[in-house]
């Protein structure tokens, strides 16, 4: 049979085999909401000494330095105690096969505020919607910089209606900016399945409703790269996941 | 994929491609891929490359680099943000060239070659097949230049939109942003200089000027603004930003005398 070449992957997939010998099968029916009491829970640390952010200079825009009383720093690498690390991607990078999900109908939501994306990161579903929000009172303008998807660049004046609008095909993740406020910078990563999370200030994460089989799981930082394992995921089981960074390749 | 897989396809490829080559329309003008593409290889392949990847071999020695078509991404268009571009669009660009850079103005090809170039460009990125352009900007009728409306365009330029910001208070380029602007391939780009620039990248009359405005250019840290401005205030900055050329009230004075 002549198969377009991107759909090779799923030849492999039909292979996978879960713990208990079944295979995988090749689209699978499976909704987002189905529950299944299975999946995966952890941390995210970061192990060594935690790179320096630097302090923001935003004299560029006095509207943005006069919010803050305290210039605010860079925050590339979020730590808190016993090297938490935050605004990591966890997220099944093999294995998910191409079951059917539904998009969620709540759009994921960036706000623009204090002169910086909060959050930082955020994923969300391919064709789910994305919506930026300019809370601030200047001028910001939103610039997606895609490898896979299509590159845009909007501005948003105080008072402006949220943006609203998705992405097309899978990518982690696609670096955001503000061309005005060169210091503001956030992530997307737009995934093709429900099966990701963002890690928060305490490290944790939760992978909710992850049906048994065998995956490989990743973990992406913005700056301190990726970390991959291998997990069985059993019926009725939330399964204990770590991942540990070091701070390589960090000035 | 096992070695015949390879091989069927890549007969594939060579079976599918060419129903799959993009013609032109302009006007009445059809372009046509098969004369494009030798007219691509005799002027365009030398900065633009062999793969349209704008790589070609006088790229290194080009500040800003050739156009990588195998992006999709083009700096002026009349459609929204994001959207490939109309095939006018292209036309324009390869007849006008890009001010500033090192793309000339193609004027000494015929407009069934330019037209041409616009079909044989289009097969480098798969998005003129895959995607729709987006409905083209209305360019609704200019207000008045007066000035009242420069200086409406003055309080969006300083402080309301933030255009100083990149482009500086008396339109220089040397905002307190600019030195930190980059294009989508990281390399350093400079806002324009409206203070010397005789000519603009998108074109020269008012209307290109709103069109820029309400389309930003892709690829380059200029946003669209169609969500901010109205049209009559994407107008009012037009008007302000002709004033940014020194030589701008000798050119009001005379050009009143003539009236």
């Amino acid at each position: 049979m002549l198969l377009p070449y991107g759909l090779r992957n799923d030849d492999q997939e039909s292979a996978t085999t879960t713990s208990d010998g079944s295979a995988i099968s090749r689209g699978v029916s499976v909704s987002s909401d189905t529950a299944t009491d299975s999946g995966l829970s952890g941390k995210v640390t970061l192990s060594g000494q935690a790179p320096k952010n630097k302090v923001i200079n935003m004299a560029a825009d006095p509207v943005c330095s006069k919010l803050h009383s305290e210039p605010l720093t860079t925050e590339e690498v979020v730590v808190g105690p016993e090297g938490a690390l935050a605004n990591v991607i966890v997220y099944v990078s093999e294995g998910a096969g191409n079951r059917t999900v539904a998009t969620p109908k709540e759009p994921e939501v960036i706000e623009q505020k204090g002169c910086r994306y909060q959050p930082r990161v955020v994923a969300l579903q391919v064709g789910q919607k994305m919506r930026v929000v300019n809370s601030d009172a200047t001028t910001h303008n939103i610039h997606p910089i895609p490898a896979n998807n299509r590159e845009w660049n909007e501005s948003q004046a105080p008072g402006v209606p949220p943006i609203e609008t998705s992405f097309g095909r899978e990518e982690i993740a696609i670096p955001v900016k503000c061309n005005i406020h060169p210091w503001m910078k956030g992530y997307i990563a737009v995934l093709n399945h429900p099966y990701f999370a963002i890690t928060s200030k305490d490290g944790g994460f939760v992978l909710k409703d992850l049906p048994p089989g065998n995956y490989m799981i990743t973990a992406w930082h913005e700056r301190l790269g990726t970390l991959n394992q291998k997990v069985v995921i059993v019926p009725k089981e939330m399964k204990k996941v770590e991942f540990t960074f070091k701070p390589q390749g960090v000035s | 994929m096992s070695i015949s897989g390879v091989a069927l396809s890549s007969l594939l490829f060579l079976l599918v491609v060419p129903s799959f080559a993009q013609d032109s329309r302009i006007g009445s003008l059809t372009g046509d891929s098969k004369r494009g593409k030798k007219l691509y290889q005799r002027y365009c392949i030398g900065c633009h490359g062999q793969q349209g990847d704008g790589l070609g071999e006088n790229a290194p020695y080009l500040e800003p680099k050739p156009r990588d078509f195998t992006i999709g991404t083009f700096k002026c268009r009349s459609t929204p943000s994001g959207s490939v571009p109309l095939d006018i669009d292209l036309f324009n660009t390869i007849g006008r060239g890009i001010y500033s850079t090192a793309m000339p103005p193609w004027l000494p090809l015929t407009r069934q070659q330019r037209a041409d170039l616009v079909a044989y460009i289009k097969n480098f990125s798969p998005r003129f097949r895959e995607e729709k352009p987006g409905t083209p900007l209305d360019l609704p009728q200019e207000t008045p230049a007066d000035n009242d409306s420069i200086n409406r365009g003055r309080e969006l330029y300083q402080t309301t939109i933030k255009c100083a910001t990149c482009h500086g208070k008396e339109g220089h380029g040397d905002g307190p942003s600019a030195a930190t602007l980059t294009d989508r391939k990281g390399d350093p780009i400079q806002p324009t200089n409206f203070s010397t620039a005789t000519r603009f990248k998108c074109g020269e009359s008012n209307p290109d000027l709103y069109g820029v405005l309400m389309t930003g250019m892709d690829g380059t840290p200029m946003p669209s603004f169609s969500n901010s401005l109205k049209p009559e205030q994407a107008w009012d900055l037009v008007h302000y930003i002709r004033t940014l050329r020194p030589d701008w009230h000798e050119k009001a004075k005379n050009a009143g005398a003539k009236r």
